[in-house]
């Protein structure tokens, strides 16, 4: 029987699924002229979601429904990080949404349902969970994409996420079915992951639980993003409006590598023989696809996309380690990568505008010119993105090399070295656009004069440069929730 | 008082570079004397380090250890021995020359440029004394983005080839050398250099770590056959960036091999000494060869920057092979000691080198020697300078290009006699071109019109490229203060080299 205990341990959960409730009702009876409040309260209905988390932080791991729900140093650190990612993510929003008139109702609700889904998938302590999370996130993620429902690309891009999306759903819930299945042989038949965890040892179908685990990667592959199931990041990041991408690229991000964490050395810790050549397979394949194929990319958004499935891959380099310092790695990695995407999509925000929007590298030709301070913060998301100290990129990717080590792949970090110098060239190229071209003539690059927006990414670039000068409490908190 | 002196030298032109660049387009001017106020306190606080420094206990000193991030042991670590307090103080002094000598030359965002220069002085300040392997890393790679920004913009018609593949050449290096040292932390816990230097390694380790090195740092000096991004980045760089390029940025490479190759793989350091000193010599020779036939200026100066720099891996390298092969450290002591003279001179030498051809650059906006001829009739007092430099570059005695290269050929003929005839090869070779360099561009008559119409040098130029004569020449005539000043430190180092690690 749930009791007042459950509650009171999924209470940020709670409160943001009644917040997200009052908030459609108030978009509902609000007058238009209203509306604009809607942002500001959402931005306070995080931050005190944010508070609820920090403040109710238990002291060492607790669950909730019978383990359904596990609150532990883990989740609460990346629901801090998507909670926060997700505030600075719609203060930067707001003036591209004034502009193009999307400063609706449905955003906010559809935002504050996404982050539901990822704060559960972190927390997930069951493969029912697992599903529930994924799917509020999936579904709220494919409603985003398609907001700006009259422009082509977006609904193009939100149909192919969706369609590649409920493929891999698909697949995770086969996959998940077939533990299910194993886990009754020889057995009491479990969803539960930390029972799931030792099925190995005692179940009759060694092959079955293989087969599932292999379903589900394709899943967590899909849902990082990794290659091969990366087909749909570039159009999506590409056709999607620029917050919504943003959001995919940091918050969805985080989500992923949780419930990756979860489902990997949770419910499948004992295959990790298994399952741990396999994420390393997929992690070389994302850093080629994605390095290589960025290079030729002219629109900004499309190389993002293909440089988040390299970074994926660099992800997965500290997942496949398969030991509490590779997951430290690895979620040092899932955060810093957050704060960076945000912070380069952050800029090309402030550069849209009414019937402009900063998308195609070329868009931002001599922005040293026009505006150094935010060619500044460019620079130092994409040094950061690329991996060139002092930024916190580099430390993130070193983390992960020496995970890779540690684990006696030696090989593997080898090749992430390898594809961090070919990755090296199209955040150079960026920069290069910035610094050293001249602004086209009669481009007018002017950035949003919106004063929260400056002042919240600036602090979003500079934490790249404070964090790099200085990731040991970072890094602490990260091993801390490992044990470490 | 002195306690943070390191400290305050990294970070003094570092944080110094924040006020430089709020002074904006606005102020240029403001920008610029605020940059040279730096600038001349950074060597003011260098000439105390001179001072606090003693050379007679060598070692490192004026120790700063603080833990940076606990859970990975990297410290906060900075130390100086006397090789690298020679260093810090060339970068300083070239630190003020650069600026002034980009004064009314950099009209273009000049705060920007001014600002990206002290922050390049800081971090090479920091490569120098961090006795960490990972703050090490961290800064060996952080001045590359300075460096690109310099060359980006304000660089000549083919910058972004350049900028790029100067960027994306020195990283392909240096990556290797951060999985070397991630391998070197599994094995101890620590980016201490000290313990590192201590930790045995079998053969198989050190030749894969050595090699890792090497290819950090043989492109970094530059090292033949991965010279090639040199010429372009020299070419296409500003005057500034070329004089910081040649004097501090290239001794980086040098300086890591003393203390990342020698320390930490010995064994295999003396095993492929022969590879280094092969690749050495061919630097010295053929390069020089390649530097004869350019029609560039600046690329003629780049080539023979390349071969110089040989010199300095071949008086490492060849200690080695005095050491282990016949136990002579005395002349292993030469040796090193030549490399690290070399090191400074070529850095005040090449320095004024680049900064002579961004004088006459400034005036035609050509660097193509055949637009020259007969320079020396209608400015006299450049011509004087650049006889001076030219000289030094070939080695003449009294100037400081003289001692490092004989220190070497001498004690590399005790190593093998061979190797002395052939990096002997300098002395002629250096001489053609650099003497038909000067040949061409300032004597003779008046070549063409242009030339008659270019100005004497003005006062500030007189200042910069008097300071580097004066460098250059008080190097030559009395070397001996910075012997002694890195004479102890060198013995060390050669000490070093006889521990075996395996």
């Amino acid at each position: 029987m749930p009791n007042i205990n459950d509650i009171l341990i999924m209470l940020p959960e709670f409160y943001l699924v009644a917040a997200a409730c009052l908030l459609l009702l108030l978009d509902a009876f609000m007058k238009p002229t209203q509306r604009p409040m809607l942002h500001w309260i959402s931005i306070i209905v995080l931050l005190v979601a944010m508070y609820l988390v920090i403040v109710g932080q238990p002291p060492q791991t607790v669950t909730a429904f019978d383990g359904m729900f596990v609150r532990d140093n883990v989740s609460e650190i990346l629901k801090v990080f998507a909670l926060g990612t997700t505030a600075m993510l719609m203060v930067y929003s707001r003036p591209y949404l004034i502009d193009r008139k999307l400063l609706i109702g449905e955003f906010y609700t559809l935002m504050l349902f996404a982050v539901i889904g990822i704060m559960l998938l972190v927390s997930a302590g069951n493969l029912v969970t697992i599903y529930l999370g994924l799917e509020l996130l999936s579904l709220s993620s494919y409603a985003l994409v398609a907001l700006n429902r009259d422009a082509r690309l977006p609904s193009e891009a939100a149909i192919k996420y969706f369609v590649l999306g409920a493929l891999a759903s698909g697949m995770l819930l086969y996959g998940m079915s077939m533990v299910y299945g194993a886990s009754g042989m020889g057995g009491t038949p479990s969803l539960d992951l930390a029972q799931l965890h030792h099925v190995m040892a005692y179940t009759t179908a060694p092959t079955l639980l293989v087969f599932g685990m292999i379903f589900m990667l394709v899943g967590i592959g899909f849902k990082l993003g990794a290659a091969p199931f990366h087909m749909w990041i570039p159009d999506v990041y590409q056709g999607a409006p620029t917050p919504v991408t943003a959001f995919i690229a940091s918050g969805s991000k985080l989500a992923a590598f949780g419930m990756a964490w979860r489902l990997l050395d949770g419910g499948m810790g004992d295959l990790s023989p298994h399952w741990q050549l396999m994420l390393a397979v997929l992690a070389v394949i994302s850093l080629a696809i994605g390095n290589l194929v960025a290079i030729v990319q002219t629109n900004l958004k499309r190389m993002l996309a293909y440089s988040t499935i390299s970074h994926m891959g660099y992800l997965l380099l500290g997942l496949s380690a398969a030991g509490p310092e590779g997951y430290a790695a690895a979620m040092f990695y899932a955060i810093c990568y957050a704060l960076m995407g945000l912070a380069a999509f952050g800029v090309m925000l402030a550069l849209s505008r009414v019937g402009f929007e900063c998308e195609e590298i070329a868009d931002l030709k001599g922005l040293n010119q026009k505006s150094p301070w935010f060619a500044f913060l460019m620079l130092l998301a994409m040094f950061s993105l690329a991996g060139v100290p002092p930024l916190v990129g580099f430390w993130a990717k070193a983390l992960v090399l020496e995970a890779a080590i540690h684990a006696n792949m030696l090989w593997l970090a080898l090749v992430g070295v390898v594809f961090a110098i070919i990755g090296l060239y199209y955040y150079l190229h960026v920069i290069k656009v910035m610094y050293f071209d001249k602004p086209e003539e009669g481009s007018v690059l002017v950035v949003q004069q919106d004063k929260p927006l400056r002042v919240v990414l600036s602090l979003n670039a500079l934490l790249l440069l404070a964090l790099g000068l200085y990731w040991g409490p970072l890094l602490d908190w990260c091993r801390h929730a490992f044990g470490l | 008082m002195f306690n943070h002196l390191l400290s305050l030298l990294i970070w003094l032109p570092v944080v110094g570079a924040i006020p430089v660049l709020l002074a904006g387009t606005a102020r240029p001017n403001l920008a610029r004397w605020l940059s040279m106020l730096v600038a001349v306190l950074t060597f003011v606080a260098s000439l105390f380090l001179l001072q606090q420094y003693n050379a007679a206990t060598g070692g490192l000193q004026l120790t700063e250890s603080y833990m940076w991030i606990a859970s990975w042991g990297v410290h906060y670590g900075l130390a100086v021995d006397g090789i690298s307090v020679a260093l810090i103080a060339m970068t300083t002094f070239v630190g003020i020359l650069v600026i002034a000598g980009a004064w009314e030359v950099i009209q273009d965002k000049p705060h920007q440029y001014m600002a990206a220069m002290l922050m390049l002085e800081g971090l090479l300040i920091g490569v120098f004394c961090a006795t960490d392997a990972l703050l090490f890393y961290a800064l060996f790679e952080a001045i590359l983005i300075p460096m690109f920004i310099l060359i980006g913009i304000w660089g000549g018609p083919r910058r972004v080839y350049a900028t790029l593949k100067f960027f994306i050449y020195t990283f392909f290096g240096s990556v290797f050398m951060l999985i070397a040292l991630l391998y070197l932390y599994q094995k101890v816990g620590t980016f201490d250099m000290a313990t590192l230097a201590a930790l045995p390694l079998t053969m198989k380790e050190q030749t894969w770590i050595f090699f890792a090195f090497l290819i950090a740092f043989a492109i970094k000096v530059p090292m033949v056959p991965v010279h090639t991004w040199l010429p372009d980045a020299h070419v296409e760089a500003p005057t500034g960036g070329s004089v910081v390029l040649a004097a501090v940025m290239l001794k980086v490479g040098t300086y890591g091999m003393l203390r990342f190759i020698l320390p930490i793989v010995p064994d295999a350091g003396a095993h492929y000494a022969w590879l280094v000193i092969v690749l050495s010599l061919i630097a010295i020779v053929y390069i020089g060869y390649v530097a004869l036939v350019q029609e560039d200026m600046k690329k003629l100066v780049a080539y023979s920057s390349v071969a110089h720099m040989g010199f300095v891996t071949l008086g490492i390298f060849v200690a080695f092979m005095l050491v282990r092969d016949s136990g002579n450290v005395a002349m292993a002591g030469l040796a090193m000691q030549g490399a690290m003279v070399q090191m400074i001179s070529h850095g005040f030498i090449s320095g004024a080198m680049f900064t002579c051809i961004g004088v006459l650059y400034d005036r035609m906006h050509t660097r193509s020697i055949k637009d020259y001829g007969g320079v020396i009739n209608v400015m006299p007092w450049f011509g004087f300078f650049y006889v001076l430099f030219a000289m030094a570059n070939c080695g003449l005695p009294g100037t400081s290009g003289f001692v490092g290269e004989f220190m070497v050929i001498l004690a590399s003929f005790s190593a093998n006699p061979w190797i002395a005839l052939f990096a002997a090869f300098t002395l002629i070779i250096g001489a053609a071109y650099t003497l038909w360099l000067v040949k061409r561009v300032l004597w003779g008559d008046i070549t063409n019109s242009h030339v008659a119409e270019m100005k004497e040098i003005n006062g500030r130029e007189t200042f910069v490229l008097a300071s580097f004569a004066f460098a250059v020449l008080a190097l030559g005539i009395w070397p001996q203060p910075l012997v002694h000043l890195m004479n102890s430190s060198v013995s060390q180092l050669v000490q070093q080299l006889a521990i075996h690690k395996i």
